[in-house]
């Protein structure tokens, strides 16, 4: 069934049919999708969505699409994994990994976001998809619109790490790389979507594209028992991870799928492009644009374009954000695959090191339950952390030289 | 004194297809009023029902945004350059 009921401006209210659009023509606010819940009453049950397929769509009521998925239709419903260890060393009582850093295809949560803009894309009839990309995105347009026979153009700022490169330019897409930050990739290609009338997935049919990452929330909260944490750390880019979860916790207390636990919502960033938590730890709801300089370049805008309500959700659910220097971040990375055998990117990091943060000055309590959201792969960001990790000790094929080793490693 | 106010493609409609129009005004809120008298109608795209720039506008004076200035209150002088320009919603 489909509720969805219009596009909606954010700021002033106004109303649009469904079409690929995202800006409001009067107040230039953002457009996001508002649904007729009540016509799920009753019908949108527990039972229904566990007795469909482990994939994201198992929520499709709640996801603007028509139908059934053409695109990704494999995609999301990945591992919920107690951090029984990391909960050891981070001092506290019940702490949860959503490992998004095995998403299928991509091993990023842009495959929730694309599946869906892509599926939107082709019921309005594009056959060019393209993005602008910190890396993440571009993999995951390239890969989904490759597997639907979808043209794909993808636009990326010219220094990313050579996995997210190659992780978008096998897939056959054209792949451009700008001379530039991402904020100058994504200006470029608002001018590039208006010109040349394809489905930019985070420009024009943006609004469809951000309902995806609803999925990750629905999904937390119906592998804890069907529950909403008590507290979710998210990474922050351009801040909509943040207001999707936080609207999908709404949507299932709305339709009575979980209780409402007063659930905070906590931002992550890393120091060098922090201008959201900034803004939190500073008590106000400007944000000030700021030139990107981190190793975490999958967070790395410096212009949010959701940092205003990323804020306002922190605030309002009683949440903090946090940042973290480079150095930082990398040891995050160590100590989560150490602990959990879970080698996320660095964006994995920057959130596991603002928790451990939040940990520690007591903005994150250490009794309740804890969600990490662990959004990429730790492959695809390798740079990061090749000179940090033990290279390999190279003997010859001889016992006697394991045995000189093993006594030095005192192996009994 | 005279300030030149470049105008956005999309508010060019209300002022007659000009995209860069002369408005005489001491500040940035002055020069809402006076631009609203010139061409009915720029006000309520600009701000708000409090008479706040809309958080999707940007108003700049020479290359700075103005709510990291004074606001409605920044002071204008001879030359100065204003741009309005709609954020571009967007994002990884």
């Amino acid at each position: 069934m489909n509720i969805v009921r219009a596009l909606k401006c954010r700021e002033c209210g106004h109303e649009y049919e469904i079409e690929p659009t995202h800006v409001c023509e009067f107040c230039f606010g953002p457009l996001e999708v508002v649904y007729d819940y009540d016509k799920l009453e009753g019908i949108f049950t527990r039972e229904l969505i566990e007795s469909r397929p482990q994939t994201m769509w198992r929520y499709k009521e709640l996801l603007p699409i028509n139908g059934e998925p053409t695109v990704g239709a494999q995609n999301g419903f990945t591992p919920l994994v107690r951090a029984r260890r990391l909960e050891k060393v981070l001092g506290v009582k019940e702490l949860y990994i959503k490992n998004d850093s095995v998403c299928y295809p991509t091993l990023s949560f842009k495959d929730r976001v694309v599946s869906v803009a892509l599926s939107k894309a082709v019921e309005f009839g594009f056959t060019t998809v393209a993005c602008a990309s910190t890396g993440n995105l571009a993999g995951s347009v390239a890969a989904n619109a490759a597997a639907a026979g979808l043209e794909s153009y993808v636009f990326i700022p010219h220094n990313l790490e050579q996995g997210k490169v190659l992780g978008a330019g096998i897939f056959g897409t054209k792949i451009i790389g700008i001379e530039g930050e991402y904020d100058d990739v994504n200006r470029l290609c608002s001018e590039v979507a208006g010109k040349y009338g394809w489905a930019f997935v985070n420009v024009n049919v943006r609004p469809f594209y951000a309902e995806g990452s609803k999925s990750l929330g629905y999904e937390v909260m119906e592998q804890l028992g069907w529950k909403a944490p008590k507290h979710v750390v998210v990474p922050m880019a351009s801040g909509s991870l943040c207001t999707k979860v936080a609207k999908s916790i709404k949507e299932f207390i709305q339709l009575g799928l979980v209780e409402d636990n007063g659930t905070a919502i906590y931002g992550a960033q890393a120091t060098g492009c922090s201008p959201i938590a900034k803004s939190v730890k500073e008590s106000t709801d400007l944000i000030h644009p700021v030139h990107a300089n981190t190793i975490a370049k999958s967070l790395a805008i410096g212009n949010p374009a959701d940092g205003y309500y990323a804020n306002r959700i922190i605030r309002e659910s009683g949440g903090w954000a946090e940042d973290i220097s480079d150095e930082e971040v990398v040891a995050a990375m160590k100590l989560l695959a150490e602990t959990e055998g879970i080698f996320a990117e660095t964006a994995g990091g920057v959130t596991l090191g603002c928790a451990q943060k939040m940990i520690e000055s007591g903005k994150l309590p250490r009794d309740e339950s804890i969600v990490l959201c662990i959004t990429g792969n730790g492959l695809k960001t390798q740079e990061a952390v090749v000179d940090a990790i033990q290279k390999p000790r190279i003997i010859g094929a001889s016992l006697k030289e394991f045995d000189a080793l093993a006594e030095a490693d005192g192996v009994k | 004194m005279s300030i030149s106010v470049r105008i956005p493609t999309p508010l060019r409609k209300l002022t007659g297809g000009a995209d860069e129009v002369a408005v005489e005004a001491a500040n940035i809120g002055e020069l809402i009023e006076n631009i609203e008298a010139a061409y009915p109608g720029l006000k309520e795209r600009l701000c708000d029902d409090a008479g706040e720039i809309r958080r999707f506008v940007n108003v700049y004076v020479n290359d700075e945004d103005v709510r990291f200035l004074d606001g409605r209150t920044t002071v204008l002088k001879d030359g100065d350059e204003v741009s309005i320009v709609p954020a571009i919603a967007g994002g990884r």
